[in-house]
């Protein structure tokens, strides 16, 4: 299990350890569960209740599947701890906490200066993710 | 023409601060340059055979004034003189400096403009309609949809790194000429039995290695749901498309491999989820874009007659117009496709799509001074000045003779797509643009009678060029080390769109040019009243022409 190096909410990372998808079906005292890219995310969603943490991988930085099984799993009403583990940079972050991720575990560890600097990047957004809580723009400009 | 407001100019300017900062971190060396390739990527700049090249994105091909005299000074600031316009509707520089990049992408955005997401693995520029507006055929105007669906899918968070590029294209009229089904989304805007405006989707269309005709996907999809299906189709692509071969990971090959019940299957399910959540902006937004795109003051009353006693002009005027849907004004396109008569008699064909910096400010100045401030860069890599009154249409030709922007050649022979080929990209394995010049030269004299036949040149497999949509289609190829070139015929781009078929073994780049010349003689000794090369073609079928060309 990877411990997350950024944390994106209040209160300390969760602690249960991880099974893998397939061990968390056999384990009903799994409290938390490791999700490959090629997993379906909605296996999990009759178990929300149960879960503390999902860790979503990303193995290769330039595979976005992760992002998609983030936004699931909060549509779903998931309110544990959703961490993002691997080949994961800096220019992702805002991606990142725009799909619902509120823990980061990079394989290699980031400059802190650079973290700041990415999560300030954008002063709105064109999109309603839903799980970020942001207003969309076009929310703003109809004063919704 | 839409204009941006304070949050989307604070979007794009934010956008130049942060491809700023990574630029400043490859420089020093903090960013490697694995992980800087996908950045720079979704700004649009590429690394190619002698430099960087940095493609500009023309969102659904409609730019003003004032953007395309940036468009011409950025050319001569950071390039080498030079603009090419490519088959998205986009311009590229082929001669940029890393460096200059992030002050190049701060120019662009001072006048409403960017590169966000003119490459890489994530949704690119929405394509349109260059007659979006205009013409004649159209219900409705077709770019407030896509400048919904370019702020969508600008920086969205969960299709940043898709398995592979997306195309998506909006038109608005039966007659495509937009190529709309040989994209990954293409949507034709529709009205259904009960009178009311909606999408019918297409979905996995596209060229490269395996082209596909785009099946029909959802027939009605209502204006308020648009972004909400876009979503379901994209979020299924995310999750299920390949990731294993990128030369199998397009939306086409996701959609024929489940097969199009259970792709559209999957696409409902998404939907109907999706639909339980607030994402879709309200009418109200696509209300405000609209009054953007309403019709510019045309003036009433204007003559509809052309004095056309200046044969040159009268030529000009029937190949570059086309009608429009207001009284006494007509569609003009400027071809990039220029010949130019040399001194011994012969004919000089310019490279498709150039413009040199210059021509980019006259062109811009033409569209201000007569055609409210407005020009659209056409997929066939041509310009046009789409609401020009009929009574100006003879300056505005001496303008542009005088700019050497007046061939007369729209849709002819000599009015050829070609990609950048190994001239300029690592991935061609032959030259296109010499070839696409020594065909116009040659063709030049006899492509008057010959009229309408689109002939697109892709310099390897990946289709830049069109190839396999062209009514004669060039593909080079590299053959134990040489240049090679394959002969395809039948293809089409437009309503009736068809692939074209490759006519047998290729040629050397002189044999090729012969085997152009010897399909359009054959063309023209059987022609019937009225035949385009095309329809000659698919009445009667590819073996005689394959007699006539190899015979």
């Amino acid at each position: 299990m990877a411990d997350p190096q950024i944390l994106l909410r209040d209160g300390p990372a969760a602690t249960a350890p991880t099974v893998s998808l397939d061990a968390f079906a056999a384990d009903t005292n799994a409290t938390a569960v490791v999700i490959q890219p090629g997993e379906d995310a909605r296996v999990l969603l009759a178990h929300l209740d149960r879960l503390a943490l999902v860790e979503v991988t990303f193995p290769a930085f330039t595979d976005g599947r992760g992002f998609s099984t983030a936004r699931i799993l909060r549509e779903a009403g998931y309110k544990g701890e959703l961490r993002a583990s691997g080949d994961i940079g800096v220019d992702m972050l805002t991606h990142l906490q725009r799909c619902g991720f509120d823990a980061i575990a990079p394989k290699d560890v980031l400059d802190a200066d650079q973290i700041k600097t990415a999560l300030a990047t954008w002063p709105q957004v064109y999109q309603a993710t839903v799980v970020d809580g942001r207003k969309p723009i076009w929310a703003l400009r109809h004063g919704q | 023409m839409y204009l941006y407001d304070q949050y989307d100019q604070a979007m794009v300017d934010a956008r130049v601060a942060e491809f700023r900062d990574q630029t400043r971190r490859r420089i020093e060396g903090t960013l490697s340059e694995e992980k800087f390739r996908p950045l720079r990527l979704q700004n649009g700049l590429y690394l190619q055979l002698h430099a960087y090249m940095l493609r500009v994105a023309v969102p659904y091909g409609t730019l003003s004034g004032a953007q395309m005299k940036m468009l011409g000074d950025i050319a001569d600031k950071y390039d080498r003189g030079y603009g090419h316009f490519t088959t998205r509707q986009n311009i590229q520089y082929n001669w940029i400096k890393l460096e200059d990049t992030p002050d190049l992408l701060a120019d662009l955005a001072s006048v409403e403009m960017h590169a966000i997401q003119t490459s890489g693995n994530c949704i690119r520029n929405i394509s349109s309609d260059q007659y979006a507006g205009a013409a004649t055929d159209e219900l409705i105007d077709p770019r407030p949809y896509a400048e919904l669906l370019r702020q969508w899918s600008s920086f969205h968070p969960e299709f940043l790194a898709l398995p592979r590029k997306f195309k998506i294209c909006v038109i608005a009229s039966e007659t495509d000429r937009a190529a709309m089904r040989l994209h990954d989304i293409g949507i034709r805007i529709v009205k259904n039995d009960a009178g009311e405006i909606g999408c019918a989707f297409y979905v996995g269309g596209g060229m490269g290695r395996t082209p596909i005709i785009a099946p029909l996907v959802k027939e009605f999809v209502p204006l308020d749901q648009l972004i909400t299906y876009s979503e379901a189709c994209l979020r299924v692509y995310n999750r299920y498309g390949r990731r294993d071969n990128k030369y199998k990971a397009r939306i086409k090959i996701l959609v024929h491999e489940l097969g199009l019940e259970e792709y559209r299957r999957q696409v409902e399910e998404e939907f109907a989820h999706l639909q339980t959540l607030a994402i879709e902006p309200p009418l109200a937004e696509l209300e405000r874009i609209k009054t953007y795109f309403a019709d510019p003051a045309f003036e009433t009353g204007l003559p509809d007659e052309i004095d056309l006693s200046n044969a040159n002009f009268a030529k000009w005027v029937k190949a570059n117009t086309a009608p429009h849907k207001a009284a006494g004004y007509a569609i003009a396109t400027i071809s990039l496709k220029a010949l130019t008569r040399q001194e011994d008699g012969s004919v000089k064909a310019g490279i498709p799509g150039d413009a040199t910096g210059e021509q980019i400010r006259v062109m811009a100045d033409l569209a201000k001074r007569y055609s409210f401030d407005e020009l659209r860069v056409t997929h066939t890599q041509n310009i046009v000045l789409p609401h020009v009154r009929k009574a100006d249409l003879f300056a505005l030709w001496q303008a542009l003779v005088a700019a050497e922007l007046a061939t007369p050649n729209l849709d002819d022979v000599t009015d050829i797509i070609a990609c950048p080929g190994l001239d300029y990209c690592t991935l061609a394995n032959a030259r296109s643009i010499p070839v696409a010049q020594k065909v116009a030269e040659r063709m030049a004299p006899k492509a008057e009678e010959i009229g309408e036949l689109k002939l697109k040149i892709s310099g390897c497999i990946n289709a830049c060029g069109h190839h396999h949509a062209g009514h004669i289609g060039i593909l080079g190829v590299d053959r134990k080390g040489v240049e090679n070139y394959q002969l395809l015929l039948g293809g089409c781009e437009g309503a009736d769109t068809s692939l074209a078929s490759i006519v047998g073994p290729g040629f050397n780049e002189d044999g090729i040019v012969d085997a152009v010349e010897k399909a359009t003689n054959f063309y023209l000794a059987q022609r019937q009243e009225g035949e385009r090369f095309l329809d000659t073609y698919r009445r009667l079928g590819m073996a005689p022409f394959k007699e006539a060309i190899y015979g």
